[in-house]
C-alpha cells in the first residue's frame, strides 16, 4: 500500500467513526516508518475535517462527530511517542484545561467539548467534574494552558464559574489564559457579566470560539 | 414488538353497526341514479323500485360482494416500485385533494390556484419523503371547469413519480383520465397489474348515488383501477347526530358501493374510505378538525377492518384543519388528526396541506404536516425491544462515566430510534435560534418550501409519452372551448 492509500484509509477510518481501525492504521504507519506527523496532517486530520463538514451540512449527527473525535484521539495516542522520539511536534492550536465546576457532576457537555477541541488540534487536559477553583488554577499553571473551559449545568453551580475567574486573577494568571464558559443555563450575557472571554452554545461552536480566542492572544 | 393501536369500538358494537348497515341496504334501500348500476343489482337479486330509483339490496348480495373484494393491494410509483400498501394496519399519507383556493405565505386572503401553483405543489410533494403518494390537490382556475379534473391529473402525470389519489368530476372525463394513465403505464393491462392511481367515488348522504359517481365506480371496477369510496355523513345534518349512528350510515353507504363495484367486476380493488364530519351547530359548517369527526373516522376504519376476515383496505380524510391561515389551530388539529389516524391504522390518510374544511391549500402547511406525519409514523413503529439484553450490556460498558454519546451503540441506534425532523421543527438553543433570524414555524416552513422545490428532479418520462399526454389534454381542452393549454413556465 502506498502512503497515499494509507492516508486515504486513515481519513476514512475517522469519517466512518472507527477508533479500532484508526488505531490499527496508526500502528501500521509506524511499522512502515511513515513520518507520524505526516500521518496526522495528511491522513487523520483531513478525516476529522470532513466529519466537521458533514456535521455542518446536516448529514452527520452528534454521535458521528464524537466517535470521529474518539477515533482521532486513539490514532494520535499511538503516534505521539514516536513524535516525541523524533523530537517532532504536532502543530498545536492551543493548550486547554477543561472541567465542570465545583458542586456540579455533569460530565457529558464538557467531555464533548474536550473531544471536539482535541480532534481539532488542541492539546486538552480534561480535569473532570466537581473541580474546585484552586484545582483549576493549579492545572492551568502546571500545563501552561492558554485556554480554560468551565462547564456548569445548573443555575446554582454556574455561580462557581465566577469564582474560578477570581481565583485566576488572584494567582496572577488571568492575563495568560482565555476563559470560555458553557452549559445549559449559561448565556452570552452571563459570560460578559463574570468577565469570561467567550461563550459558545454547543461543542461545535466551542471549537470556533477556541480558535478565535487563541488567534486574539 | 407491539404496534401501538387504538380501537374506539367494542367488538359487539362493531357487530351491531355492521348488522344495522346490512338492514339499511334492504330498508329503506339505496337510491341510485344510474341505470347500469340498477341493472347490475337487479340481476344479482335486488328488488328495484323503478319510479323511486331505489334498490332494496338483500344482505347476502352485499355479503358476496364484500367477499370478492380484495383485502389488500399495492400502488406503484413511476419506476414500478410498490410504494403504497393498502391493507392490514399499514399507514401512508397523501396531501388533501381538490382545493379550490390557495393561501400564500404571509397572506390572510386566499386566491384561486393556477397552473404554476399546481406545478410548485407537485415539486414540493415529490420532495417530501414523509408523503407516500401525491393527490390532485389544486383545482386550476386557468382552465375551463369542465376539464379541471383531467387537467389536475395531466400535471400530476407530468411532474410526479409517486402514485396519485385523484377523482373525476364527470362521466366523460373519467375515460379521458383513464387514457392518460394508460399512456403512462403503457397499456390497460399494465395499468391494472400495477395501479398508479386511485379514483375517489363519493356517495351522497344519506344512501344516495349520483349518476357520475356511480358510473365512475363501475368504470374503475371494469378497468381494474382502484376505487376509493368516500362516504360522508354529516352527523346531525345529513346523518344521525350520534357518532355511532353516522358510522352505521357510513357502513351502509360503503357496503352499497362495494356491491355495485364488485358486481361490475369481482376482485377489482376497492377502498373503504370516507370524509364524514360532525356538523357544527353554530356555524353550520363541516369541521374536519373536530375531535368527533376524527372519532367517526377511526370507528369506520375499524368497521372496514372488521367487515370480513382480513378486512378491506381503508382510507380517511384526517390531519386537516379548519383554520384559514397556518396558525396554532392548524398545528393542533392536524397534529391530533394525524396521530389518531396512524393509531387507527388507516391505510391512506389524506389531508396534509389542507385548510378551511378541505377547500384551501397551503404549501407551508404541507411541510409542517410532513413533520407531523414523520412523528406519527415513528409512533406507530413502536418501541424496538429486539436487543437482548435490553440495556444491561451497554449500561455496564459505560458505567458511571455517563457518556453514551461516544459509544458505538449510540451511533448504531440513534438514527433508527429517532425520527429526525427537518429545520421546520425548532430544537435549537435560543441563541442559535436568534442568530438564525428568530423565525417562527411558518417562516421556517416557507423557507423549506423553497428549498425542497429547488431540489426537484424532472420525472424521466419518455418524450412520446409527454406528447401523448399533451395531445389528450389539448383535445379535451379544445372540445371545451380552450384553444391552447396554459403555459407550464
Amino acid at each position: 500500500m502506498s502512503n497515499e492509500e494509507l492516508f486515504a484509509q486513515m481519513a476514512k477510518a475517522i469519517v466512518d467513526g472507527d477508533p479500532e481501525r484508526a488505531e490499527a492504521l496508526a500502528r501500521q504507519a509506524l511499522e512502515l516508518g511513515v513520518d507520524p506527523l505526516e500521518a496526522i496532517n495528511r491522513g487523520f486530520t483531513p478525516g476529522i475535517n470532513r466529519v466537521g463538514e458533514l456535521f455542518a451540512s446536516g448529514e452527520y449527527f452528534l454521535p458521528d462527530l464524537v466517535i470521529g473525535g474518539e477515533a482521532m484521539k486513539a490514532a494520535v495516542a499511538v503516534l505521539e511517542p514516536e513524535l516525541a522520539r523524533r523530537q517532532e511536534k504536532r502543530a498545536i492550536l492551543g493548550k486547554v484545561v477543561i472541567g465542570t465546576v465545583e458542586g456540579d457532576i455533569h460530565e457529558i457537555g464538557k467531555t464533548l467539548v474536550a473531544t471536539m477541541l482535541s480532534a481539532n488540534g488542541f492539546q486538552v487536559r480534561d480535569v473532570g467534574v466537581d473541580v474546585s477553583a484552586e484545582d483549576f488554577v493549579a492545572a492551568v499553571q502546571d500545563m501552561g494552558a492558554n485556554l480554560l473551559g468551565l462547564s456548569a449545568l445548573l443555575t446554582t453551580t454556574m455561580l462557581n464559574q465566577r469564582k474560578v475567574i477570581e481565583a485566576l486573577q488572584k494567582a496572577g494568571l488571568r492575563d495568560r489564559v482565555k476563559v470560555m464558559v458553557g452549559g445549559a443555563p449559561v448565556t452570552r450575557q452571563w459570560a460578559e457579566e463574570i468577565g469570561a472571554d467567550g461563550y459558545a452554545e454547543d461543542a461545535v461552536g466551542s471549537v470556533a470560539l477556541a480558535k478565535q480566542l487563541v488567534a486574539q492572544a | 414488538m407491539l404496534r401501538p393501536k387504538i380501537e374506539l369500538l367494542e367488538r359487539t358494537a362493531v357487530e351491531r353497526v355492521i348488522a344495522e348497515a346490512y338492514e339499511l341496504l334492504m330498508d329503506p334501500g339505496v337510491r341510485i341514479h344510474s341505470d347500469e348500476a340498477l341493472e347490475l343489482l337487479a340481476d344479482a337479486g335486488a328488488q328495484i323500485d323503478k319510479n323511486e330509483r331505489v334498490a332494496h339490496i338483500p344482505a347476502e348480495v352485499a355479503r358476496r360482494a364484500v367477499e370478492t373484494a380484495p383485502s389488500s393491494f399495492y400502488l406503484y410509483d413511476y419506476a414500478g416500485n410498490p410504494v403504497v400498501h393498502y391493507g392490514g394496519d399499514d399507514v401512508q399519507f397523501d396531501p388533501g385533494s381538490a382545493a379550490i383556493e390557495i393561501v400564500d405565505y404571509g397572506q390572510t386572503r386566499s386566491r384561486k390556484p393556477v397552473t404554476a401553483d399546481a406545478i410548485k405543489f407537485l415539486k414540493l410533494a415529490e420532495g417530501l419523503p414523509q408523503i407516500d403518494a401525491v393527490a390532485t390537490s389544486l383545482v386550476c382556475a386557468d382552465v375551463p371547469e369542465a376539464m379541471q379534473d383531467l387537467y389536475r391529473l395531466y400535471l400530476v402525470l407530468l411532474y410526479a413519480s409517486k402514485p396519485v389519489i385523484t377523482g373525476a368530476f364527470a362521466v366523460e372525463t373519467w375515460a379521458i383520465m383513464k387514457d392518460m394513465l394508460v399512456a403512462v403505464a403503457g397499456s390497460e393491462k399494465a395499468l391494472a397489474e400495477r395501479p398508479i392511481a386511485v379514483f375517489d367515488a363519493c356517495p351522497s348522504p344519506p344512501l344516495l348515488w349520483s349518476e357520475i359517481t356511480c358510473q365512475n365506480l363501475i368504470d374503475c371496477a371494469r378497468f381494474g383501477v382502484p376505487a376509493e369510496l368516500v362516504s360522508m355523513p354529516l352527523a346531525g345534518a345529513t346523518g344521525p347526530a350520534t357518532l355511532i349512528g353516522s358510522v352505521v350510515q357510513h357502513t351502509a353507504e360503503c357496503l352499497s358501493g362495494v356491491t355495485i363495484h364488485q358486481l361490475a367486476k369481482p376482485g377489482s380493488p376497492i377502498i373503504w374510505g370516507g370524509s364524514p364530519a360532525a356538523f357544527d351547530m353554530r356555524a353550520g359548517t363541516t369541521p374536519m378538525g373536530a375531535i368527533e369527526t376524527m372519532m367517526i373516522d377511526m370507528a369506520y376504519a375499524q368497521v372496514g377492518k372488521s367487515i370480513k376476515p382480513g378486512g378491506l383496505p381503508t382510507h380517511a380524510y384526517m390531519g386537516m384543519s379548519d383554520a384559514k391561515v397556518v396558525d396554532a389551530q392548524t398545528g393542533l388539529e392536524s397534529g391530533i388528526g394525524t396521530v389518531l389516524a396512524a393509531l387507527a391504522g388507516v391505510n391512506m390518510v389524506s389531508g396534509a396541506g389542507m385548510l378551511d374544511f378541505e377547500s384551501c391549500f397551503s404549501l407551508e402547511k404541507l411541510v409542517i404536516d410532513a413533520e407531523i406525519i414523520g412523528m406519527a409514523k415513528r409512533l406507530v413503529r413502536g418501541m424496538d425491544d429486539s436487543e437482548e439484553p435490553l440495556a444491561l450490556a451497554i449500561m455496564r460498558e459505560v458505567g458511571h462515566a455517563g457518556n453514551f454519546l461516544k459509544t458505538r451503540h449510540t451511533r448504531q441506534w440513534f438514527s433508527k430510534e429517532q425520527y429526525i425532523p427537518s429545520a421546520v421543527i425548532d430544537r435549537d438553543f435560543r441563541q442559535t435560534w436568534e442568530d438564525k433570524g428568530a423565525m417562527d414555524a411558518v417562516a421556517r416552513a416557507h423557507q423549506r418550501v423553497e428549498e425542497v422545490v429547488a431540489t426537484y428532479q424532472p420525472k424521466p418520462l419518455p418524450a412520446e409519452v409527454v406528447k401523448e399526454l399533451e395531445a389528450i389534454t389539448l383535445r379535451a381542452a379544445q372540445a371545451r372551448g380552450l384553444d391552447r393549454l396554459p403555459s407550464r413556465g
